[in-house]
């Protein structure tokens, strides 16, 4: 049998992802947009792995101080992305007692 | 570690990022969606240090001495400005992890060119795939644009910087569509060269020209529409990702990058919705350019004008106050006071809201930010939807530092800001004004609301005024 190209098999997981992304961001309440994109910094930080590749698998000047270097930028997004977006969401949730209390008030 | 264990951890850490999202439906499940992501992050690598020991053997060790070197440092930087940032500052410190995310795409994108079989792309010497390279290509580019624009999106949120491409008001030349579009056209052309020649030439000019798009892309929008933009190199970071997801075959890479590229495109849309633009209106730029001219012709009308006792004497005879922030609440950092005034309010039996438009502040969401930080309970934040058939039954509207989101001539056919979805302030009993003068907003516009018999406009730093009412109240 023929073999299926691995860019079309990425392609199909591109597609899909994109739909899941869709329908799960519809419901994210307006309220956490910033703290939304805050923590899809984080997460498109992803590029961490490659870059971690690079960094430790390239022999060249070249390809080791680029992949170093992306490690780098990369992982100020990893620890503040996700810091950042716990720091506000912490926010978010002192007001839960208060909140019932003030309703009973 | 077989490769198909690889595979599979990295289907986990993919689905911990989706559950992330999924949390921040609610503020309740939110923080344990982060923690999902943290999760996924660290599934994500630790087995990519497991990859490197099975690829690379007993040299693995100094290989991981560089990745440990690369992550101490950005880490640290990372983690400190979590920590210090000002919630203010959001836009700034977003944007700025927009262009850490293109910068590194293309650094991956370069590292990849170089040495295709480190990271397991073909054999050692064998040439990249044509498939790979146009990947690549792409990868790099997106990644070179999110870069340059990210950093010309930092300077004009922050608004402290001199030089004239930082600042807020839209860089407009004749032929700058043309220009784009050739840029453009020559971007893709070195691109098709590199894919059929895999030379290092086409592949730095498509870089750098791609580098000045970014830069070229960014300019002419103006401050106001900064939420739009920001959304938008959110997107593309998103999109910078899933290419070097493409180009590695990585299918985690392509996930979460398309999970971060949907999201950012959707805020766009939501953000442009609430202005009644198009996206390639707000993409073409120029609005708000013709804001000097219009504040000129706004000072000789007459508006009434109170003081803070006046205010609290108004607010403490009210039955029920709806507070309208604006992005001058935020400059002025007067979230504090604010919540300490509605407190005082509640202790009297006043009934105090928040209503929030789509994009007041400089970021989606960003009203919302503010106001949890200054430990407002997120049930008294109403979005325009939930709240704007309320103000009819209102009796004291509190407008501080909102100007365009309230502007009744959103209402009114031929302004440029016509049908724009607006909070209806101007159905309230009575409305408070709070600005610094009487210039007009980012859209330029007169607003007829600060002109109405029932409007008193309170001059002045929005934190000196609120702190002034929070004493008259007493």
């Amino acid at each position: 049998m023929e073999l299926v190209d691995p860019t079309i098999t990425n392609l199909i997981i591109f597609v899909l992802a994109i739909y899941v992304g869709f329908h799960v961001v519809w419901n994210v309440t307006p309220a956490l947009h910033t703290p939304l994109m805050a923590v899809t910094n984080a997460i498109s930080a992803i590029v961490i792995v490659g870059a971690m590749l690079a960094a430790a698998l390239t022999e060249t000047p070249l390809g080791k101080t680029m992949g170093v270097l992306a490690v780098a930028l990369a992982a100020v997004n990893v620890f503040g992305g996700f810091l950042v977006t716990r720091r506000m969401l912490e926010m978010f949730k002192k007001k839960e007692p208060r909140k019932a209390a003030g309703d009973h008030a | 570690m077989s490769m198909n264990l690889v595979v599979l951890l990295y289907l986990i850490a993919s689905v911990c990022f989706i559950q992330a999202l999924k949390g921040l439906s609610h503020p309740t499940t939110s923080r344990l969606g982060n923690l999902f992501g943290m999760v996924g992050m660290a599934i994500a690598a630790l087995t990519t240090v497991g990859l490197i020991y099975k690829l690379a053997g007993q040299s693995a060790t100094t290989g991981m001495l560089y990745v440990i070197g690369g992550v101490a440092v950005g880490g640290t930087l990372g983690a400190v400005m979590a920590k210090r940032v000002e919630m203010t500052k959001m836009p700034e410190l977003v944007a700025f992890m927009h262009s850490m995310i293109g910068l590194a795409a293309v650094f991956i994108a370069v590292a990849t060119v170089a040495e295709p079989w480190a990271l397991g792309l073909v054999n050692r010497g064998q040439p990249i795939p044509i498939g790979n390279r146009i990947e690549l290509f792409i990868g790099a580019f997106v990644g070179a644009i999110t870069f340059s624009g990210s950093v010309i999106a930092f300077g004009k949120l922050s608004g402290k910087y001199k030089f004239r491409l930082f600042q807020g008001a839209p860089v407009q030349f004749k032929g700058q569509h043309m220009l784009n579009l050739v840029l453009a056209i020559a971007m893709f052309g070195f691109g098709i060269a590199f894919v059929v020649t895999q030379d290092w030439t086409p592949f730095w000019a498509m870089l750098a020209i791609a580098f000045v798009l970014g830069v070229l892309i960014i300019i002419p929008i103006g401050g106001a529409d900064m939420p739009v933009v920001v959304s938008m190199l959110n997107s593309y970071s998103g999109w910078a990702a899933a290419g070097i997801g493409f180009s590695l075959n990585n299918s985690m890479l392509i996930i979460a990058g398309s999970l971060v590229g949907s999201s950012g495109a959707i805020l766009s849309y939501i953000m442009c919705k609430a202005m009644n633009r198009s996206f390639f209106n707000v993409i073409l730029g120029g609005f708000g350019q013709e804001g000097g001219a219009a504040a000129g012709t706004a000072e000789q009308r007459s508006v009434k004008s109170g003081s803070a006792d006046d205010v609290a004497f108004m607010l403490s005879n009210a039955d029920s106050v709806i507070i309208v922030p604006g992005y001058g609440l935020a400059v002025a950092r007067a979230q504090h006071a604010v919540k300490e005034m509605a407190h005082k309010l509640q202790a009297k039996g006043i009934q105090v809201r928040y209503a929030i438009h789509p994009v007041a502040g400089r970021m989606p969401g960003h009203m919302n930010v503010l106001l949890a930080e200054a430990e407002v309970p997120y049930d008294q934040v109403v979005e325009m939807e939930d709240i704007n058939s309320d103000f009819g039954q209102t009796d004291v509207v509190m407008v501080l530092g909102a100007n365009d989101v309230v502007n009744p001539a959103a209402l009114v056919k031929g302004t440029p800001i016509y049908g724009m979805p607006i909070l209806d302030a101007y159905k309230a009993r009575t409305i408070i004004v709070n600005k610094r003068s009487m210039a007009a907003g980012y859209a330029g516009l007169d607003n007829e609301l600060f002109y109405m018999d029932k409007t008193m406009m309170v001059f002045g730093d929005a934190k000196k005024v609120v702190e002034d009412i929070v004493k008259a109240i007493e």
